[in-house]
């Protein structure tokens, strides 16, 4: 448990992913099995204790601290994992501090008389950090800023893997995962898994730079429709249905409207969207049910889920990946008409036989729901990763205002000293009646994506230009005009603005502009969709 | 034991803390005529006072620290040995906080109050030990006055510093550190461990690490960070006041790792607003447990809390049949200014 309490620590505290890798690689080569294959399971969301509850740590910690002292502490600390962790009493006399495995077994088999009785003496034997470790674990929800996928890029780093191996498969593999570390380790060979239940790595497209288009034959490629919705892969067979994200996270359990009507036997690859009677819904519809833990009824209802197509990867039994899209294409099409799966359309191949043609339609769709378009050699293989040329993403042209900086913030790691994260606003008449003039809200923040050479001269103003300081933020006067790019406008409680930009960069800076010259909110409330 | 109450002969005014006999301030927040400074760091000891009753240490870090205006009178008084001022005992014995620090124990018509200043009880190699000594009112400090705040041992810290370097050999390791205790007392520590490569430190530190050495403190081979190639410090260990280490003065180093050392570091919001990477608790000042056990070896029937977390220690003393009582003193808790201050002047000069 120390060496996992440790790597939790660091993880949590380590902002850089290099470093996160550097930290996990290091940790998976030295810790023993099977601690390091239940960590694992514990970093990619895999464990699950039903008998240990935070109302249950409540309780332990009542039994043993003054309640008023709790109180305090509680109210400073502002985290109750934390807050128990710092608290508890050191019990003399303690038993040995337990290993991750010896925790994780007898907690999986405890049941709710018995699990408080051994988390109280587990938290009796660990120092502060293994008891924050504990209850992190025990409670779910590491929160220490480590995907799956990063994990799983750290082990493929650990051995001498590639990040598409150790995906292919993932999910075929459960906790501890000796077969893979052995492995990973030179000990034996890549474990054998049921291929039906595994997530295929997806195969992803490169933007297109229009320049190069002149010399593509429109000829060797076909166009879709660029969805704006969340990638995903369906993979269906015996049985099983499992939805993944393109990261290889499983993210069914949140579609139950969807999952229910699979009852086929393939890999599909297609957009997972929010749909209403065939008609798409904007993003923030979907963003509704993503990351849900628990769907209630209405939010089916409201928010119907729904999958546009565009690939097959596998049919039955058959591995599609390898024959040119054309057939891939053809495949898919069969399939659907012969399946008529409820909530799972064809995105349509798009006609043209010019890129000027194929320029006009993108030009033309403004509609929600469509981000660009997609064009794929008619050739293409299926292959994992982000090969170059036979995929390209050619976006609809973003849109750009001009807006005002409001606060910076420090960056991390390399950048910690200088202010790279920015907050941006825009103006509207004062609402408070009396006085005269506009003020400046929030509509955006975003990071730094500039030159060095400019991050430097833009530190430089913000330094010189500071009205407040609150911890890592400063506060700046209207003073410097940030052209921002984005790719559209939602409604938002969150700002003040009452508007959310999405996906906003920071286009250029505009050293020249006035900031009373840029944009008002009410020019942004125009562009919002649905 | 006299009758008189203690508070009618050492009172809290809007300078600080005063005994009326005397006629002398402990710690004073503003200039006065005469003043009984405990230690060096800028919330205790201030400058222009008339004259200064202190150790011969603090006395030397004030002259570093603030030049001419260190006071008028500067009237050393070694741990040990009794002044009367206005009948009035003082005598100053080990804090265990800073070089120099000392607690000002006074004794007037037989009552005897203890004045600890800033302490800790764990040890300390860059400073004398405190000592427990026994009285009528003990006044304390309650910086780390809640019972989440238990340091963890030092070498734990030190390792997690080691091992830091270690796994990531082409950073630079940036070790915030205020100028006045901490600075010396992590190089001490690194010492302890084994650890005798140069260590690499910010200008503002120069000045107290030299004077540490004076006074016959082991720190090993210091060199100036500021001047040295960016590539040397690869996989070195460079300390700095925490203002520098998100400040510009740390573009000079290779991707620097940047731990902060101080006690706030056991509560993780407090670290991550420090933007710390590496989070080492080491403070100078007593945690929970050593509040408490303190409180409770002096025994004392009455303490005074000066500042902190007060009511939570106050609490304390009255759940254990103690009078507590918070006095709520001004301008105290302040170090970390302090060390931004000091950071800042060393880069105007620079």
């Amino acid at each position: 448990m120390k060496h996992f309490a440790e790597l939790l620590d660091r993880l949590s505290y380590t902002p850089a992913r290099n470093a996160k890798l550097r930290l996990l690689a290091d940790y998976f080569r030295a810790a023993p099995d099977p601690d390091r294959g239940w960590a694992l399971a514990a970093l990619t969301g895999r464990l699950d204790f039903p008998a240990a509850k935070p109302a249950m740590i409540r309780g332990l910690i009542e039994q043993r601290v003054d309640p008023e002292l709790f109180r305090w502490s509680y109210d400073y600390v502002g985290d109750m994992a934390e807050t128990v962790a710092l608290i508890w009493p050191a019990e003399a006399g303690a038993n040995r501090a337990p290993e991750l495995s010896e925790v994780v077994d007898r907690l999986t088999r405890a049941g709710r008389v018995e699990a408080p009785r051994l988390v109280g003496e587990w938290l009796d034997a660990l120092d502060a950090t293994g008891r924050w470790a504990l209850l992190k674990l025990i409670t779910g929800g590491l929160r220490v800023g480590v995907s799956a996928r990063l994990a799983k890029t750290a082990l493929a780093e650990m051995g001498d893997a590639s990040l598409t191996e150790i995906e292919e498969l993932w999910h075929g593999l459960t906790p501890p995962f000796l077969p893979l570390f052995a492995w990973l380790q030179g000990e034996g060979t890549a474990p054998a898994i049921d291929l039906r239940r595994a997530f295929r790595p997806l195969m992803l497209a490169n933007p297109l730079d229009e320049a190069e288009l002149a010399k593509l034959d429109p000829a060797d490629f076909r166009a879709e429709w660029k969805w704006d919705g969340i990638r995903v892969q369906l993979t269906a067979g015996g049985g099983e249905a499992r939805l993944f994200s393109r990261s290889g996270d499983e993210i069914g359990a949140a579609f139950p409207d969807l999952m229910d009507a699979v009852d086929f036997d393939a890999v599909l690859d297609g957009e997972l969207l929010v749909a209403r009677d065939g008609e798409i819904a904007p993003f923030n519809d979907l963003q509704q049910r993503l990351n849900r833990k628990r769907v209630t009824a209405k939010m089916l209802q409201d928010y119907p889920a729904h999958l546009r197509v565009y690939d097959i990867l596998l049919h039955g039994e058959d591995d599609l990946r390898a024959l040119p899209f054309d057939e891939r294409r053809a495949r898919l099409e069969a399939w659907h008409a012969q399946t008529a799966p409820a909530r799972i359309d064809l995105s349509p191949l798009l006609a043209f036989t010019a890129w000027d043609e194929l320029q006009a339609l993108r030009g033309a769709a403004r509609e929600k729901s469509i981000e660009g378009l997609m064009l794929k050699r008619a050739d293409s293989a299926y292959v994992a990763g982000r090969p170059k040329g036979p995929w390209f993403k050619w976006k609809r042209d973003a849109l750009t205002l001009d807006t005002v900086l409001m606060y910076a913030q420090r960056g991390h790691g390399k950048r910690s000293s200088l202010y790279s994260d920015y907050t941006f606003g825009a103006w509207r008449p004062r609402d408070d009646g009396g006085e005269e003039g506009e003020e400046l809200v929030p509509v955006g923040k975003a990071y730094f994506g500039f030159t060095d050479a400019e991050l430097l001269e833009l530190d430089r103003w913000i330094r010189a230009n500071t009205t407040e300081r609150f911890g890592p933020v400063r506060a700046v006067k209207p003073g410097l005009v940030f052209e921002v790019a984005f790719d559209a406008v939602q409604r938002s409680t969150r700002h003040k603005s009452g508007v959310a930009l999405r996906f906003p960069r920071i286009h250029r800076i505009r050293w020249d502009k006035p900031a009373a010259e840029a944009d008002r909110v009410a020019t942004l409330e125009k562009l919002i969709e649905g | 034991m006299a009758a008189l109450k203690p508070e009618s002969w050492l009172k809290v005014t809007a300078r600080g803390l005063y005994c009326a006999p005397g006629d002398f301030y402990i710690d004073p927040h503003r200039p006065v005529g005469r003043a009984v400074v405990t230690h060096g760091h800028g919330d205790h000891a201030r400058p222009g006072n008339r004259a200064v009753l202190a150790t011969p240490e603090t006395l030397a870090i004030m002259r570093k620290r603030f030049g001419q205006d260190a006071g008028g009178a500067l009237d050393p008084l070694i741990y040990g040995e009794r002044r009367e001022i206005g009948g009035v005992g003082v005598t100053f014995r080990p804090a265990g906080h800073v070089l120099g620090s000392a607690q000002a124990v006074l004794e007037w018509q037989g009552c005897r109050i203890v004045v600890s200043g800033d302490y800790k009880r764990r040890p300390d190699p860059t400073c004398a030990p405190f000592e427990v000594v026994p009285c009528d009112v003990f006044v304390t400090e309650a910086t780390f006055g809640l019972p989440v705040f238990r340091h963890p041992p030092d070498s734990e810290e030190i390792a997690k510093l080691l091992t830091a370097r270690a796994q990531f050999p082409e950073r630079a390791i940036l070790v915030g550190a205020y100028a006045l205790g901490k600075a010396q007392r992590v190089i001490a520590l690194l010492r302890q461990a084994g650890y005798d490569r140069p260590i690499w430190i910010h200008g503002a530190l120069q000045g107290l690490c030299d004077l540490y050495r004076d006074f016959g403190v082991e720190l090993g081979e210091l060199r100036p960070a500021t001047g040295a190639a960016k590539k040397e410090l690869a996989g070195e260990i460079v300390l700095a006041p925490p203002g520098s280490l998100t400040d510009r003065w740390s573009r000079r180093l290779p991707d620097p790792l940047t731990a902060m050392a101080s006690g706030w570091m056991r509560v993780r919001a407090r670290a991550r607003q420090r933007g710390a990477e590496l989070p080492l608790i080491l403070s100078d000042h007593a945690d929970w447990d050593e509040l408490t056990q303190t409180i409770r070896e002096v025994g004392a029937p009455e303490v005074w809390v000066t500042h902190g977390n007060e009511e939570a220690l106050v609490h304390y003393a009255n759940s254990i049949g103690l009078r507590g009582r918070a006095l709520a003193l001004i301008g105290r808790g302040e170090e970390e200014q302090e060390a931004t201050a000091a950071e800042e002047t060393e880069e105007a000069r620079a």
